[in-house]
């Protein structure tokens, strides 16, 4: 059941219709363990609408999610993230007005079960500093622990985000468009990390970069208009005549 | 390290200001600070703008008159009795308002918040338009006798300090930390598995008991609790005491409460005496347009720059 090349997210028939308009039809997306899956498609294909669906931020109108075989369809979000999935956003999702070593502190808090006691000095969870440090340290982060956040590069924000993911041990890691807005050198840098992490966890992304797909990807699903088109390796999609149709159009 | 030298400064100009100051006056400024400290652990730490605080306020105060006046209660357990019971409002109005964000958290407080005033206007207990009067100042532990105005003082500073101290801890805490980070970042926060909802509860309901624990106080200082308490200009002062002196610090509410009072209780003396809200609103605009951090924020980020 968990080992490697098995399913470790399943959808089946997962729908989303808003208002009469149907954002995502019928998607039956298999994601398998220890693999990076990304979720590619033109503007409008429905990527984060499926995003949302499986963060559940958003609840799907029909279909079923399944993690590690348990439904998922109905959890709530801070539910799917105690089972292990944990997501990150279009925009860096950081705590700004917080040090990195506290930002990356909330993720490793919540399990000493002192999350409510308001009563305890906040020297009590000096003891998570050490491994706060070391994930830091495993994003390029360790000079900047004690710095505000507010005032951190933007790719610098992304690998502190990726830190603080990391620090739930996340099983399955959805990111959604890592590295959206970013110059070519923090592309660089937030692709190697994201391989760095992948070690021994399944990573499903949604990602605007063909030149990170290609490079980090070990399956491929490209939607259109809410729908599966196809799905492969890079290689298979990449020479897929319909997914050229669907990014530029149909050769006249 | 420099705060704690701050506050042991502060601590002990408060123990002697009653020898230069009336202590009725420093008594009120108290109380307020201390409700603007508890608003901001809300407004400031929680991120959520609350516009009913003074239904915690009154409420408290009403609850505490009643509750030594009639039930014949020891100050103390009155005061428990009153900022308890505004922590019971605070469960209520908090579990309707915090799945709400924004612009309508702050209209479904204010809305509860009118509710309960309207029903402390009619209710019989309180006096009406004449308030709850003649409540027994009584005395602390039995033995040392409140209607002295000194050992009232004494006794106010005791709470204060007591109720300084919780939200001070509060916000230094493991909770603490949630709180900011929910507020920084709420979406972020759920997806590392915080039930952010029942953060805010918490926040909310201890931000309301200690606001009734400052309106308790007040009633026995003044022997009064009125509809002044509970009114939503009490709601709309509290806010401004919190934005003048400085959202989101620890000491920040309660200058610009002492601030507010100051003024209110000097001008309403002086020849402005009728332009007092006038006064107050320009200093509100001059603070949201010159220096949004308020007082103490900006003095701290002066600090911090020059460092």
């Amino acid at each position: 059941m968990t080992g490697a090349g098995t399913n470790i997210l399943e959808t089946q028939g997962l729908t989303k219709e808003f208002k009469g308009f149907t954002a995502v039809d019928s998607v039956d997306l298999k994601v398998r363990r220890h693999q990076i899956h990304a979720l590619i498609g033109p503007n409008g294909a429905g990527k984060t609408t499926v995003f949302n669906l499986l963060t559940k931020f958003l609840i799907p109108t029909r279909g079923k999610i399944t993690f590690n075989g348990q439904d998922i369809t109905f959890a709530k979000p801070a539910e799917i993230a105690r089972k292990g999935v944990i997501r990150s956003f279009q925009i860096s999702a950081v705590f700004p007005h917080m040090t990195a070593r506290e930002n990356v502190r909330i993720a490793l808090q919540r399990k000493l079960g002192t999350s409510f006691h308001f009563w305890k000095p906040v020297s009590s969870l000096n003891k998570l500093n050490d491994r706060a440090d070391a994930l830091l340290d495993m994003v390029g982060l360790s000079r900047f622990s004690d710095a505000m956040v507010t005032d951190m590069s933007y790719g610098r924000k992304r690998a502190l985000e990726i830190a603080t993911t990391l620090a739930m041990e996340p099983e399955l890691m959805l990111l959604d468009e890592p590295t959206q807005g970013m110059g070519r050198e923090d592309v660089e840098l937030v692709t190697q990390l994201i391989r760095k992490v992948s070690a021994n966890r399944t990573i499903l992304m949604v990602e605007h970069n063909l030149g990170v797909v290609s490079t980090l990807c070990d399956t491929i699903t490209v939607l259109q208009r809410g729908a599966i088109l196809t799905e492969g390796t890079y290689a298979e999609v990449s020479s897929d005549k319909r997914v050229k149709e669907a990014y530029m159009g149909k050769a006249a | 390290m420099n705060s704690k030298i701050g506050y042991l400064l502060a601590l002990a100009a408060l123990l002697v200001l009653p020898l230069a100051i009336y202590p009725v006056f420093l008594m009120k400024l108290l109380c307020f600070a201390l409700f603007a400290s508890a608003f901001n652990l809300i407004l400031g730490y929680g991120g959520l703008l609350s516009f009913g605080h003074a239904a915690f306020f009154g409420g408290a105060a009403y609850v505490t008159g009643h509750a030594i006046k009639v039930w014949g209660l020891p100050t103390e357990l009155g005061i428990l009795v009153g900022a308890g019971g505004a922590g019971l409002l605070g469960v209520a109005i908090g579990m309707l308002a915090i799945r709400r964000q924004g612009i309508y958290f702050a209209m479904i407080t204010l809305a509860m918040a009118q509710m309960v005033y309207f029903l402390f206007v009619s209710a019989p207990f309180t006096g009406g338009e004449n308030g709850l009067q003649g409540v027994p100042r009584g005395t602390a532990l039995g033995l040392i006798d409140l209607s002295n105005d000194l050992a009232m003082y004494y006794f106010v500073l005791a709470i204060f300090v007591l109720g300084f101290f919780i939200i001070s801890r509060a916000v230094h805490s493991p909770f603490g930390q949630v709180l900011s980070a929910i507020r920084d970042n709420e979406a972020r926060a759920t997806s590392l598995g915080y039930d952010v909802d029942r953060y805010k509860l918490l926040a909310f309901v201890l931000s309301a008991t200690l606001a009734g624990l400052a309106g308790a106080t007040k009633t026995v200082v003044f022997q009064l609790a009125s509809l002044t308490d509970a009114h939503w200009h009490m709601s709309g002062e509290v806010v401004l005491m919190t934005l003048l002196g400085g959202l989101g610090t620890i000491a920040g509410p309660a200058v610009g409460a002492g601030t507010i009072v100051t003024l209110q209780n000097y001008l309403a003396s002086g020849p402005l005496g009728a332009w007092v809200p006038v006064v107050l609103g320009v200093i509100f605009v001059v603070c949201v347009l010159a220096f949004r951090r308020g007082v103490v924020g900006e003095i701290s980020a002066l600090i911090k720059k020059s460092f």
